[in-house]
């Protein structure tokens, strides 16, 4: 059971992510990418992490993207014309990525043999060490990212502000 | 049906980062590139909850966390040097943005 959930939303956030790159049309990229988070916030539950899948689907699936589609918008940003793609990349990329994949493949095949697999134990209590853990070892962590996120927000007013 | 283990939520990340990179190469949409950034981010987030999983820590989630935050605070950032650039140049072709270019 867990195994065919695993597989069923791996397979769609792959093909979600793919489905990003083809779409030629902005916002059907944006569709595709909300559907890729939805695919990971469902797997952070089938992986006991609830609050991560919440925030996923809070923070990412919703304001993150609500931005992309608002500036999608705002900018009216059509389709995308396409040019011919250089002889080289067309030839040699599917192979190169081949290659990349199974050499991952097989180095994880090594480093997690089968016989010594860690099987995924119990892992209760979710939200609550968290918090403990960000407002007590974090504390430093946490502070900079707030920091950080004022920063952040402070220059995207000042980069979109209208020259005076 | 077969288990799944830490190798296969890698295997899935790497996957996803794979296509991030190739959508932050071959795509010439500005806001396009910028969804491919968010992919790579999400990509290292599968890992941290799976090792956070794996090893029994939380401290992977707490780490998962603060990635978060990170790429909302890039995109918007991001999002803002797009309407900034829109506004002066007319393009969000990444091929047309070639002031630094020498």
């Amino acid at each position: 059971m867990y195994a065919a959930f695993f597989f069923i939303f791996a397979g769609a956030a792959v093909g979600f992510a793919i489905n990003l790159l083809i779409q030629r049309h902005p916002v059907y990229s944006a569709l595709s990418l909300i559907g890729v988070m939805a695919s990971l916030a469902s797997l952070y539950l089938m992986l006991g992490a609830e609050f991560i899948a919440a925030v996923q689907v809070i923070v990412y699936a919703g304001a993150v993207m609500v931005l992309f589609i608002f500036v999608i918008m705002l900018l009216n940003a059509g389709e995308e014309e396409r040019t011919q793609r250089s002889k080289l990349a067309r030839q040699a990329g599917a192979p190169l990525l081949l290659i990349l994949l199974s050499l991952v493949a097989t180095v994880l095949y090594k480093q997690f043999p089968r016989d010594s697999m860690v099987q995924f134990g119990d892992f209760p209590g979710q939200t609550a060490p968290i918090g403990r853990l960000l407002f007590r070892e974090f504390l430093l962590p946490f502070e900079v990212v707030s920091v950080l996120v004022l920063i952040a927000i402070v220059g995207a007013v000042v980069l979109a502000r209208k020259e005076p | 049906m077969p288990e799944v283990t830490t190798a296969h939520y890698i295997f899935l990340s790497t996957a996803l980062f794979t296509i991030g990179t190739i959508g932050v190469l071959t795509r010439r949409n500005v806001v396009i590139i910028l969804m491919s950034i968010e992919l790579i981010l999400n990509a290292v987030n599968i890992n941290l909850v799976a090792f956070s999983k794996q090893l029994l820590s939380i401290n992977g989630q707490a780490f998962a966390v603060f990635i978060i935050v990170d790429a909302a605070a890039e995109a918007a950032v991001g999002l803002g040097i797009i309407i900034a650039l829109f506004r002066n140049k007319e393009t969000i072709n990444a091929d047309e943005i070639d002031l630094m270019k020498w």
